[in-house]
């Protein structure tokens, strides 16, 4: 199979405008990823899914991130005159980076047999601008796993079909694999209890009705 | 009666029984058990069933798709927040005498799942638990010691007096609450009357 670069220049050169982004993964797997822009996301998405040298028919997993609000540290080279010379230094400057949630959608072709392609889709923010294109058009088993992801990370897809909750009941208002995620307090009793339970412990019998 | 006499009198060929012992005898063997299976643990439920094990050994090999004719509900596997109103709800629907059996980790204590969000520490949060298994699953030989369990403890029941069974005292509930959907848990969290978490002794150190 065509490697992502390769990919990425034909998305480019068939979609003019489309705003691509290749995310590299440094760890064992070495499996890089596309960022798409939302505008595009469901014309790259067609793309994929039609060209004859791709054919990604079937999107066997699609999951969803939560990203919060972090600092990221990045290395700068930096011009500098030390001692009267100028040179070039590497300085660590930190950056904050703004939260966002993010959906990931992993494409394989049952045609050619071969994949993964993995697309991603990123929000704005993690509040009020948790939109996102609903890629159930293009591929139809998308609408479970993306029902799932509006449950449990709170990503509202537009366009979807049919977008309720689907694990969790329908008044139920939180979203529990985000991660600032605050479970009820229903620490009832652990006889040895320790580390993350511990602290439910804590908080659990600091308060007063709990004595 | 003098167990010497019933022994005696059994030899003439006159059985003699008493009718706690007749009525309980015959609650006893035919305990037929509602035929719904919430995760793995209904896989080894089915599997007590079949020949190789043969539950009908015990009378109790009639699965009933309907709580109306059950007497035993086995609670086999993880009981989800989701799924617990209806859980409880079949178990108001079953007619009494009934009793519960919560087969496996997850049914007696959220098992691994414990302290995630969606899953109940136990379904004795709602119900009154006549036998507990653990295991994860238990395997069959499990489920038939609970039923004979069960089997035991029915036969120690009394017709009469205080400490009589449950469906034979009338001010004694039959149906019990069933938790509604809140925002954050089900509410309530559990039933009080049926369960209430152990008193933690700490020491002073």
């Amino acid at each position: 199979m065509e490697t992502l670069e390769q990919i990425k220049a034909r998305i480019e050169a068939a979609l003019p405008g489309a705003g691509l982004r290749l995310i590299p993964n440094d760890s064992p797997a070495n499996q890089p990823s596309l960022l798409v822009d939302n505008a595009h996301a469901v014309a790259v998405a067609s793309f994929l899914r039609e060209d004859a040298q791709l054919q990604l028919d079937y999107a066997s997993n699609v999951t969803g991130i939560d990203w919060p609000e972090s600092v990221r540290k990045e290395k700068v080279k930096v011009k500098k005159v030390i001692d009267g010379v100028e040179k070039e230094v590497e300085e660590l400057i930190e950056k904050k980076r703004p939260g966002f949630l993010e959906a990931v959608y992993h494409l394989y072709s049952m045609t050619l047999k071969q994949g993964p392609v993995i697309l991603r889709l990123r929000t704005e923010n993690r509040s009020d601008k948790a939109h996102l294109p609903s890629l159930t058009a293009v591929w139809r088993g998308a609408e479970l796993q993306e029902r799932e992801i509006y449950d449990l990370f709170g990503i509202v897809f537009d366009q979807h079909p049919d977008l309720r909750r689907i694990l969790m009941w329908d008044g139920f208002q939180d979203h529990p694999m985000r991660k600032d995620y605050v479970e009820p307090d229903d620490y009832e009793y652990e006889p040895t209890p320790h580390d993350k339970v511990l602290e439910k412990a804590k908080r659990h019998y600091a308060s007063e009705a709990n004595r | 009666m003098d167990e010497g006499l019933r022994s005696e009198l059994s030899k003439q060929g006159i059985f003699t029984i008493t009718l706690e012992g007749l009525y309980n005898w015959g609650r006893r063997s035919s305990v037929w058990p509602l035929n719904f299976g919430l995760a793995c643990c209904a896989i080894e439920m089915i599997s007590a069933s079949m020949a190789r094990f043969d539950l009908a050994r015990f009378g109790a090999e009639v699965f009933r798709p309907t709580p109306r004719q059950a007497d035993l509900m086995i609670v086999a596997g993880t009981v989800t927040k989701k799924m617990a109103p209806q859980v409880v709800r079949l178990y108001n629907q079953m007619p009494e005498p009934k009793y519960v059996i919560a087969m496996g980790a997850c049914a007696i204590s959220g098992g691994p799942f414990k302290q995630g969000y969606n899953v109940l520490k136990g379904i004795d949060r709602y119900l009154p638990v006549d036998v507990h298994i653990p295991g994860c699953p238990p395997r069959p030989e499990a489920l038939i010691h609970a039923l004979m369990t069960l089997q035991h403890k029915i036969d120690g029941q009394r017709l009469a007096g205080p400490d009589r069974p449950r469906h034979l005292r009338a001010e004694a509930p039959s149906e019990f609450v069933i938790p509604r959907f809140g925002a954050h848990d089900l509410e309530p969290p559990q039933h009080p009357d049926v369960w209430q978490p152990p008193a933690v002794i700490r020491g002073e150190s």
